[in-house]
């Protein structure tokens, strides 16, 4: 019969085998399973960058302390910072843009779907080639040969005069090609959101999501690349015997230092811009209001973008530049706070006014908020070149940066990870679970990053596996190791809300915050198709519209 | 759950960190503290530093109380109208406000950070100065004052400046291998060692005493064990200890035997000794290694004890190090040891 | 019902978005652009700063009969791409042909020089700085444009079998896009090397 070719049987549905199932996630190309994969990657690598921190938490507890080598330290600092940044942030966020990007703007997938899935499989083999270094190679210490001269990896440290093994080769070919994967995704969410948006959605009536995730993929594009240059001009060095970088013939180390900046401050930006992106649509929800400032949140983002490309050697007040450098780069760094301080200000402007719910997402929002405004604040002291003087290569840096990327950008990571879980899994998640994840998780990160500006502001630098007693730094050291703990149960409690409500969720419908955007106009989770028709948008909140249809957002802006 | 009780978590933590700054004993030399400056630079630092704390104080004050203020002010009460707060999209002028206010701000500070940019490195070098040249290795630091004629490592001596008539020290800073980075945070900020690429630096500190500090940029597996120990004499005292660091090694025959060891068992390849046939440049001169207190960079105390252990299994005190094992019989290592007691 | 400060915004339809493919190369070529630049960059700051060795006076001689084939070749692959569009296949091969030919004929030239600078004058990319920042710079040019003839090629026979009409022309366009950027880079690495450098 001739139904029978075209309907789904669902006993035929049920009893797919799992080879099936699995060849079906990996052949995808489907935005949202790719999402849910550049999800689950990250959050993996999030628990195996957090042993590794929690490694050197351990080591840093008491002075003189023997429980790693210094090898074995140094290869936990460097993969630490390169698992988070690379192989956590940046796909997380990667994710997240690929599952919500097209919902959001009305389109079935991205631009590229195949260019997708190639971007996603390379980032997730440069991760397995890193950690490949683990075990091979010819390591000549501790902890196989996984890289260690640090995730900036300066000239001319890594020189195969100074380091002789295949440390600097992994690190170097693993964000090669995850790099490469990058830029792809980049390139696609620039093309989707530019030529995929629905009918009547203008660039003005954009989510702020999709808005901000622009930004961002043209800044993937600036900063990676010139990291990949570096790299391969480093590559050269190592294998083909150039000079780029060797002080010896003449090479500048602070070459490598403004390439590796010039990519490095703009990344940051890359891993923040989309956290702004999830406050700008979950706060707007839980306060029952528009975001205030549309138009002003928009060219805030772009300024910000604009401006940290000229901000990168803030992280080199110290290598000697002349007075007429340093100047520069310190007012670029106070300028580029004030866009980002007027974000601030338009979400209390949001909140203000409005009939605040204190759900998880939101818990999250706002932790983000006060953290936030504390890590821009210790930068603009930080930018401040001469107090960066004392302040840089010590733990007031590594406190701040911290503040910015746990305090500021995993809150938000968490607050979105709870907002969307409904959508993408079609059940809630367990609100107590959820309120002990937050409160915990306060606490530990208080705990930790609040006492660790001290050592820093007395004379404790960074990358030291080790210390000497009696200088002060012995006791914080200790209590920010305790907080490291509490974090660390914080994540599992997380962790297993994630697992648990999976199975024992309530049902959650298409759209159990009453919000606005287009994804809440679909199933939960959606179809493959995303929607059944492709709608047609009159306002920044579709779904406002429908629901109240008699004070439309259209009449106001 | 209580958001006040997140608040006073935070509220308690920075009050407790101010405390932990502030607070600390006067003992300069033993816990090094950024504000606790003993020379122009570090002074200039700290006082910007004070500003730009006080300013960021205010801000975060303002903000904070806003924030709190709209938690409990807006939050939605149980049992009110279920209706949505009126739909506010935006204020030109409130957008206005609190973009301008933030550009003057970063205006202030911009100037009062350009001043002391511009006064602490294009600050002239007075003729009285004492001239050093520091240059980094992997994992020591080696000082040669050239227009006294010393060449010694790890222990900086400087003489005190006294301000009406200051004799400051400045330092040029090169590198034989990797970036470190000079930092002794009583006495300045901190400045990078780079190959290729000399910087400059200068103190003048107020005190005598011991000032610590430590590399501050990750050059190698023993980063962590490259202190640094800069002793600022008085004048009388650094003109007696340049003259002694300036003379060659004082050669007592007791110590034949050892001087027969290190210079035959490739000690000399390394290492110099003013006034015999070891000229090495490649770890410390050891010249006068009987004048200071510490080796191995500061790690170690300078007894025959650590001495031998040094020389034995520097592995023991600073894996990774590029000191190797001398793998010495007994004999041989007293005799060594005892000839280098005798390197005063 | 006043309508207030707002009015309805005529409904965009789909033909005025701009076409995937061509904001995606325009991406690529923004990449590509940031990659290039940094090269330019340490070209242009290692000028003079060679410890020793042979200087770039000593052993560069401009290519310009390959320059010329070069920048000629963008105005064959817009011909061939515009030919294409008015459906006429044997115009656009020859065109395309043509391209072929001349960006073969600048690889050839470049890799004739790299012969005689690395055999006869002794320059090697570990040579001197000019040697790392000569050829790594050249060199990534030189790849790009593999890459693309290697491109030009496949089109080439697929041509020759008959399969290319010109409902590809957009495609083909996307890709010209490309090449001019190529091109656009050979005239910076040009300016860089032999104006600026020598």
């Amino acid at each position: 019969m001739a139904s029978d070719s075209i309907a789904i049987n669902p006993a035929d549905v049920a009893t797919r085998s799992v080879s099936e199932r699995l060849h079906d996630w990996v052949v995808t190309v489907d935005h949202k399973k790719l999402g849910i994969m550049y999800i689950v990657y990250a959050l993996i690598f999030l628990v195996i960058g957090g042993i590794e921190a929690t490694v050197m938490r351990i080591q840093l507890m008491r002075p003189h302390n023997d429980f790693v080598s210094p090898q074995v330290f140094n290869r936990m600092f460097t993969m630490h910072g390169t698992t988070m940044i690379f192989f956590v942030v940046i796909p997380v966020m990667f994710g997240f843009a690929n599952y919500l990007v097209p919902l959001m703007i009305g389109a079935r997938d991205m631009a590229f779907p195949r260019l997708n899935a190639f971007s996603f499989w390379l980032t997730a083999f440069g991760g397995l080639l890193l950690y490949f270094s683990f075990v091979g190679g010819s390591g000549l210490y501790g902890a196989g040969n996984a890289p260690d001269m640090g995730w900036w990896a300066y000239a001319p440290l890594t020189a195969r005069a100074f380091s002789p093994g295949h440390s600097a080769d992994y690190w170097t070919l693993a964000l090669l090609v995850s790099g490469f994967g990058s830029v792809g995704t980049a390139i696609n969410i620039i093309a989707t959101v530019i030529c995929m948006r629905c009918p009547g959605m203008t660039l003005s009536r954009m989510p702020l999501f999709a808005w901000l995730n622009l930004v961002m993929a043209f800044m993937v594009i600036l900063a990676i690349c010139p990291l990949t240059a570096a790299q391969v001009m480093l590559c050269v060095d190592r294998y083909l015997g150039g000079h780029f970088f060797d002080t010896q013939a003449g090479g500048s180390a602070v070459l490598w230092m403004h390439f590796f900046w010039i990519f490095g401050h703009p990344e940051v930006y890359v891993l923040v811009i989309p956290a702004f992106a999830f406050l700008s649509e979950i706060i707007p929800v839980f306060s029952r209001k528009p975001i205030f400032g549309y138009p002003v949140m928009v060219a805030a983002t772009v300024c910000i973008g604009f401006v940290s490309l000229s901000v990168w050697a803030h992280h080199m007040f110290t290598v000697g530049m002349n007075s007429y450098a340093n100047s520069f780069f310190a007012i670029t760094t106070f300028a580029v706070g004030v866009p980002t301080g007027i974000k601030i200000f338009n979400w209390l402007g949001t909140m203000w006014g409005g009939r605040i719910q204190f759900k998880v997402p939101m818990l999250f929002c706002i932790g983000f908020l006060f953290q936030f405004l504390i890590a821009g604040l210790t930068g603009i002291m930080l930018g401040t070149a001469p107090f960066n003087w004392q302040l840089s290569g010590s733990y007031f840096v590594v406190a701040h940066f911290h503040y910015v990327i746990v305090g500021g950008i995993l809150f938000a990571l968490f607050g979105a990870f709870y907002y969307w879980y409904p959508k993408i899994t079609g059940r809630m998640f367990n609100e107590t679970l959820g309120k002990l994840h937050f409160w915990l998780f306060v606490i530990g990160f208080h705990l930790t990053f609040d006492l660790m500006h001290i050592p820093g502001l007395l004379g404790m630098p960074r990358r030291i596996y080790t210390y000497e007693p009696g200088r002060g730094w012995d006791t914080l050291n200790f209590l920010v190791t305790i907080g490291a703990f509490v974090q660390g149960v914080a994540i599992l409690v997380f962790v297993a809300n994630l697992i648990i409500s999976c199975f024992q969720g309530a049902q959650a419908g298409n759209d159990p915050w009453d919000a606005w955007t287009l994804e809440w106009s679909t199933s939960s989770p959606p179809p493959a198709y995303n929607f059944a028709q492709i709608p047609v948008v009159e306002s920044r909140r579709p779904l406002w519209d429908i629901k109240h249809p008699e004070d439309p957002d259209w009449k106001y802006e | 759950m209580s958001k006040a009780a997140g608040i006073a978590v935070l509220l308690a933590g920075f009050l407790l960190a101010t405390r932990l700054c502030f607070g600390t004993p006067a003992a300069s030399s033993q816990t090094p503290n950024i504000f606790k400056p003993e020379s122009t630079p570090a002074d200039w630092i700290f006082h910007l530093s004070l500003f730009v704390l006080a300013i960021t104080g205010l801000i975060f004050l303002l903000v904070f109380s806003l924030i709190v203020y709209a938690i409990v002010k807006y939050r939605k009460r149980d049992g009110g109208e279920h209706s949505e707060p009126p739909q506010v999209y935006g204020s030109n002028q409130v957008e206005l406000a609190w973009t301008v206010i933030p550009v003057l701000i970063v205006l202030i500070l911009f100037l009062a950070t350009a001043r002391v940019i511009h006064s602490v490195q294009d600050a002239p070098q007075p003729p009285q100065s004492v001239q050093v040249t520091a240059i980094g290795h992997q994992f020591w630091w080696e000082f040669r004052y050239p227009t006294l004629g010393i060449v010694t490592a790890n222990e900086l001596h400087v003489p005190v400046s006294d301000p009406s008539h200051p004799t400051p020290t400045f330092l040029t800073l090169l590198s034989a291998d990797t970036d470190h980075s000079f930092w002794v945070p009583s006495l300045a900020g901190k400045t990078d060692l780079i190959p290729n690429h000399p910087n400059k630096m200068w103190i003048d500190p107020r005190e005598t005493g011991v000032y610590l500090g430590q590399c501050a940029q990750y050059c190698g597996v023993e980063h962590a064990k490259m202190l640094l120990r800069v002793y600022v004499d008085s004048q009388e005292q650094f003109e007696q200890w340049a003259k002694e660091q300036e003379a060659e090694a004082s050669s007592d025959s007791s110590a034949e035997a050892g001087r027969r060891v290190f210079e035959s068992t490739g000690c000399i390849n390394c290492h110099a000794v003013r006034g015999t046939v070891a000229d090495g440049r490649f770890g410390p001169d050891l010249t006068h290694l009987m004048s200071r207190d510490t080796i191995a960079a500061g790690i170690a105390p300078n007894t025959p004890e650590y001495l031998r252990k040094w020389i034995q299994d520097p592995d023991s005190i600073k894996e990774g190090s590029l000191m190797p094992a001398m793998k010495l019989n007994d004999d041989d290592l007293d005799a060594l040891i005892a000839y280098l007691g005798t390197l005063r | 019902m006043s309508s207030a400060t707002f009015t309805d915004s005529p409904i965009e339809s789909r033909g005025t978005l701009p076409s995937r493919g061509r904001v995606g190369m325009l991406s690529l070529i923004a990449a590509e652009s940031a990659i290039f630049t940094i090269f330019v960059v340490a070209y242009l700051f290692y000028i003079g700063k060679s410890l020793s060795g042979p200087t770039p006076s000593d052993v560069l001689t401009i290519p310009v009969f390959g320059t010329l084939c070069l920048l000629s070749s963008s105005l064959t692959i817009h011909l061939a791409v515009r030919t294409l569009r008015n459906a006429k296949i044997l115009s656009f091969g020859f065109w395309w042909f043509l391209t072929l030919m001349l960006g073969t004929i600048f690889l050839i030239g470049t890799g004739r020089e790299w012969h005689r600078m690395i055999f006869d004058e002794g320059l090697t990319v570990s040579t001197n700085l000019f040697g790392t920042t000569y050829y790594s710079l050249v060199g990534l040019h030189a790849f790009h444009v593999t890459v693309g003839l290697i491109v030009i090629a496949i089109v080439m026979t697929l041509t020759v079998l008959g399969k290319v009409g010109s409902k590809y022309s957009e495609r083909l366009e996307v890709f010209s896009l490309y090449w001019h950027f190529v091109d656009v880079v050979w005239v910076v690495v040009f300016t860089v090397v032999y104006v600026i450098g020598r």
